[in-house]
This record gives structure tokens, C-alpha cells and sequence, in this order.
């Protein structure tokens, strides 16, 4: 049972096949069996789940129906949650219970969800790797020395390892994305705008968007319809139309338009990535799309310009966390400043104090033209490579990462290095607009490799009717990690 | 750009009391990194307009609309210290 994807435990439920509370005793029994493995979630919320799933019963009893009633789901750990522990993977927050739920958590508990439990991440959601989370690394399932990505290596797990139905995570700079593709999972990235961030636990305010990770592209349109409007409790939230995203799954992919920029292709990616990536446009030209070159000449600016912005908007977020009003507190203080430099000293870990030195010294006075104002300019020019490509072309196809999962470790002595990781994912977030990894090929070692679909400013559904018709034609989707 | 990177002014400003052990490590990380962003330097944007934001967003307005506010005891509670409906501190002055 633990094994169906969104759609099918919907229709699992609708026939009566089993109950709710019969599929999320089976991801219970799941949990309880890889959990120790994969290390996937930070807590579980097992009776309030079953207590969801008993309700959901109530209604599919009583002939009511909304688009995941029913659905066991799993959250990355920096969406609040009424009443349970949303901790960021932060000592600082550690014993943090948020006093309302997230909009998105809102609209998902209305569309019936039953939520198992949250998701460890990175600190913050700051890293690749899931390997700065102050409560313990996650596991990729696919092999158990390797990392699973980052920042939402939890969620991305926790979908591979079939702990729960589907997951959302969050995405600043390929945090949905890369580890979807190090997990061999459909993971999608909206557009600015498009879902509400409201009671998601800020990082970098003007790239940070949630999105949904899950075993297939069709499930992932499901969730966009639940989580995707405007938000009055989010300014920055789209008044854009929100269309069907099922309905887009429908939608022919003949006559269609990829980009292929070589800027996607260069020296450091690895051989078996460029392959089955190679191999993936192969694939949707024989479905009728056709190739067209372009070119994102900004690209090799992208990571500079990256940790220059994203750092200095966390910088500035992370001040809140003073050891006042929540979270956290040093008992060792005499007086306030004492208070505030031993909370946050003992309170955040190494890569977040890194990032909040890095964004502190880019807005500091005699620094701020030089590197924020810089980095603002190259976003223009990053964002206008993609105004110009999209003349050309429909969508833009790509590597996710230039490599598979990493090991442990492997990178963890040299940020530098783990920052390059997101080379291919973050130009999106600058740019705003919408990116979706899927699953494309493993390498000889059985580690899964992602393909990703980049689209215009709102417009998900080319992509996800690019993506559906890729899984249509093949299987690597289907592939599930044995633990 | 080639920034003088004084440490002990950027812990100070961000409120982060770093051990000498982690002033060197993050220091020499520091020049790494600002030596990779260096490279946008090569890039002349004189010319360019910064983007803060992907999306136009203008002025935001809405109704006012009253709405029930969250009840105190459930902010205070989260607090690690207060006392009579209000936050704790340790002295300031």
C-alpha cells in the first residue's frame, strides 16, 4: 500500500480498497522498517496522523471527496505546523511549536491530507547535502554511504524510500531539485510567487519557494492545484490565475520547443549525467519535440551571484533569532549583548554562521556597492539570458546536477566545492522561474541521475506535461531503492 | 573589489562570538569564497538595473479587515523567559 503513488492511493481510497487509516498504518509499518536506515524525518506525528486518517475515513464514509483526502504526507521541517515541532534542523529552534499552520499546510489539511511527520533538511535549509542538519544526516536510499541532496534531503527520502505517499520541500538555490535527482524523484520548483511562503521559515525572502516532491510528474501536478494561488497573508504570492495542472497532463508535447544550452554541459559534469541527459533529449525528440540551441551565456555567474544575494537576505532573516521572543536562549548571560552573541553562538552551526558572516559583510558599510549591488545587477543579466532563450524555445532542458550523490563527507571540508553542487539549479531561482527535476537514467553504480525541465515565469504546465510524457515513455520513475 | 575582510567588525555586527579556532577557519574561507565571487568584477554592469525582486510587485493593499488576533499567552508561551505579559531579559543597561 505504502508503495502507491499519490494517484493511485486516491483511487486505492475511492474504491474502497483500503481505508486511510489502513494506508497510513501501512506507511507507519514502512517507517517503522527503513526509518533507522535512511533517517528521513526529524519527528513523527503518528497520533494526530491517525487521527487525520480516522476523520478522512468519516468523510470518504459519508461520499465526500477533495483532491488528497485521505493521503499520508510528510513535510520539510521549516513549514510551520500548529501544535507540533517545526525546528529547521536549528538547535535554535529546537523546541520550537509554531502557534499557527503555514498557508500551504492550511490548504493541505483542507484538501484532506493526513500529515506523518517532518522532514530533516540542512540547517536553514542552507546546504546540498543534508549534512549541516543539527539533528543527524539523512541517508540516500539508493545507497546508505551517500548523501541524499540538500536542503530537502529529507523529503526527497523519505518519497524513495516510500515512507510517505508525496512530500513538500522548499527551494532557494536547488533544494527540491537536486535532491530529487540524487534520490530519483519527481521534484518541482514553482514559480516566485506562485505557491505562498507564509509560515515557511524564511532563508533568502526573494528566491525561497515550496513545492512538491513525488513518484511521479502526475502527482506532482495534484499537489500545485492544492498549494498554488495568492495568498493575502503573502504579499510577494502571484495574482496570477491558477490553472488545472492536471488538465496540462493532457496537453500535447508535439511541435514543442527545448532549449539545449551548452552552458549546461560543460567540463564538470560527469560522463554518465551527460549521457543519460543526452539520452533524455533523445527521447523527447522522438516524441516530437523538437531542439532548438540557445544560449545562457551568465550562467558561470550564477553561484557568485547566488551566495552574494542569498546570504545577505538570510543575514538580515536570521537576525530575528535573538533568544527573545522564541527558540533558543544561552543561560550563561549577564547582560543583553552577552544574551545575544552566546544565543546565537551556541544556537546556529557552522555552515549558518558562515552564510550570516558572508551576507553581514556583503551589506556592510563600504561593501554594499560593491558585492549586494553587483550580485542585484548579474541577477538582470541572468534573468534577461532566460527572457532572451524563451524567444526561442518553449522550455529548457538540462542536467539537474552535474553529478550524482555524493558521499559523506565528501564535501563537507570545502564549501566552496558544495556551493559549485547547485551550478545547474540555481540560475532558476534568480531568475524566478519554474524548474522541475525527473528521474532519467542511474549510473553503473545504481545511482539515480535528473533531468531538468526549466519553463517561463507561470507557465509549470509546460513542464509538467513535457514531464508526464517523459514518464509516459519510460520507467526510470518506477525504480524504487530496495532497503 | 578585493575586500579587507576584518573578522572580529563582521562577528560583532551579525552578533556572533567566534572562538579563535573558528575566526581562522571562517577567515580563510572567507577569502576563498570572496576570491571565487570575484570573478562577476569581469562582467561590466554600469549600465544595468539590479533586480531585488523577479516579479513586479508594486504597492500590495488590501481591505482592512478585522480580524481575531492570536492570543497572548500563546506567544509568551514560546518565549524561554517572561513575567508579567512580558518578554524577559537579562539587564540591558
Amino acid at each position: 500500500m505504502h508503495q502507491a503513488t499519490l494517484l493511485q492511493a486516491k483511487d486505492g481510497l475511492k474504491q474502497k480498497k483500503f481505508s486511510s487509516q489502513e494506508l497510513t498504518e501501512a506507511v507507519f509499518k514502512r517507517i517503522d522498517a527503513v526509518e533507522d536506515k535512511v533517517q528521513a524525518f526529524v519527528h513523527l506525528t503518528r497520533e494526530s496522523a491517525m487521527q487525520e486518517a480516522k476523520e478522512a475515513d468519516k468523510k470518504i464514509a459519508a461520499g465526500e471527496d477533495a483532491p488528497l483526502l485521505g493521503i499520508p504526507l510528510a513535510l520539510k521541517d521549516l513549514i510551520c505546523t500548529e501544535g507540533a515541532r517545526t525546528t529547521c534542523a536549528s538547535k535554535i529552534l529546537d523546541q520550537f511549536v509554531s502557534p499557527y499552520d503555514a498557508t500551504v499546510v492550511k490548504q493541505l489539511k483542507a484538501a484532506g491530507a493526513v500529515i506523518v511527520g517532518k522532514t530533516n533538511m540542512d540547517e536553514f535549509a542552507m546546504g546540498s547535502s543534508n549534512e549541516n542538519s543539527w539533528h543527524h544526516p539523512t541517508l540516500n536510499p539508493w545507497a546508505l554511504n551517500r548523501v541524499p541532496g540538500g536542503s530537502s534531503g529529507g523529503s526527497a527520502a523519505a518519497v524513495a524510500a516510500e515512507e510517505c505517499i508525496a512530500s513538500l520541500g522548499s527551494d532557494t538555490g536547488g533544494s527540491i531539485r537536486q535532491p530529487a535527482s540524487f534520490c530519483g524523484i519527481t521534484g518541482m520548483k514553482p514559480t516566485y510567487g506562485r505557491v505562498s511562503r507564509f509560515g515557511l521559515v524564511a532563508f533568502a525572502s526573494s528566491l525561497d519557494q515550496i513545492g512538491p516532491m513525488t513518484k511521479t510528474v502526475e502527482d506532482a501536478a495534484l499537489l500545485m492545484n492544492v498549494i498554488g494561488g495568492k495568498d493575502p497573508l503573502d504579499s510577494t504570492s502571484a495574482d496570477v490565475a491558477l490553472p488545472d495542472f492536471m488538465l496540462a497532463l493532457k496537453n500535447q508535447v508535439k511541435g514543442l520547443k527545448m532549449g539545449i544550452a551548452k552552458e549546461y554541459f560543460t567540463s564538470g559534469i560527469a560522463p554518465e549525467v551527460a549521457k543519460s541527459v543526452e539520452a533524455a533529449i533523445k527521447t523527447l525528440e522522438s516524441l516530437g519535440m523538437e531542439k532548438v540551441e540557445v544560449s545562457l551565456p551568465h550562467t558561470e555567474y550564477a553561484v557568485a551571484t547566488y551566495y552574494i544575494l542569498a546570504c545577505a537576505e538570510a543575514s538580515t532573516n536570521l537576525s530575528r533569532y535573538d533568544g527573545v521572543r522564541y527558540g533558543y536562549r544561552s543561560e550563561s548571560s549577564d547582560n543583553l549583548k552577552d544574551m545575544y552573541l552566546n544565543t546565537r553562538s551556541e544556537g546556529f552551526g557552522e555552515e549558518v554562521k558562515r552564510r550570516i558572516i558572508l551576507g553581514t559583510f556583503v551589506l556592510s558599510s563600504g561593501y554594499y556597492d560593491a558585492y549586494y549591488l553587483k550580485g542585484q545587477k548579474v541577477r538582470t543579466l541572468i534573468k534577461q539570458d532566460f527572457e532572451a532563450a524563451y524567444k526561442q524555445c518553449d522550455l529548457i532542458v538540462a542536467p539537474t546536477s552535474p553529478l550524482p550523490a555524493f558521499q559523506l563527507g565528501e564535501k563537507m571540508d570545502d564549501p566552496l566545492q558544495m556551493y559549485l553542487a547547485d551550478i545547474y539549479t540555481i540560475s532558476a531561482n534568480l531568475a524566478g522561474i519554474p524548474a522541475m527535476s525527473i528521474p532519467c537514467g542511474f549510473t553503473g553504480d545504481n545511482l539515480p541521475i535528473g533531468l531538468q525541465l526549466m519553463g517561463r515565469h507561470f507557465d509549470e504546465e509546460t513542464l509538467l506535461t513535457v514531464g508526464h510524457h517523459f514518464q509516459q515513455a519510460t520507467d526510470f520513475h518506477k525504480n524504487f531503492a530496495s532497503l | 573589489m578585493s575586500a579587507i575582510f576584518d573578522i572580529d567588525h563582521i562577528a560583532l555586527l551579525a552578533r556572533l562570538r567566534l572562538t579563535h579556532a573558528e575566526k581562522d577557519k571562517l577567515g580563510r574561507q572567507m577569502e576563498t569564497i570572496l576570491g571565487y565571487i570575484d570573478q562577476l568584477n569581469q562582467l561590466d554592469t554600469a549600465d544595468v538595473e539590479p533586480t531585488s525582486h523577479v516579479i513586479p510587485i508594486h504597492n500590495v493593499f488590501r481591505e482592512d479587515e478585522e480580524t481575531k488576533p492570536f492570543p497572548e499567552k500563546d506567544y509568551l508561551s514560546l518565549a524561554p523567559a517572561e513575567k508579567k505579559h512580558h518578554y524577559e531579559v537579562p539587564q540591558i543597561i
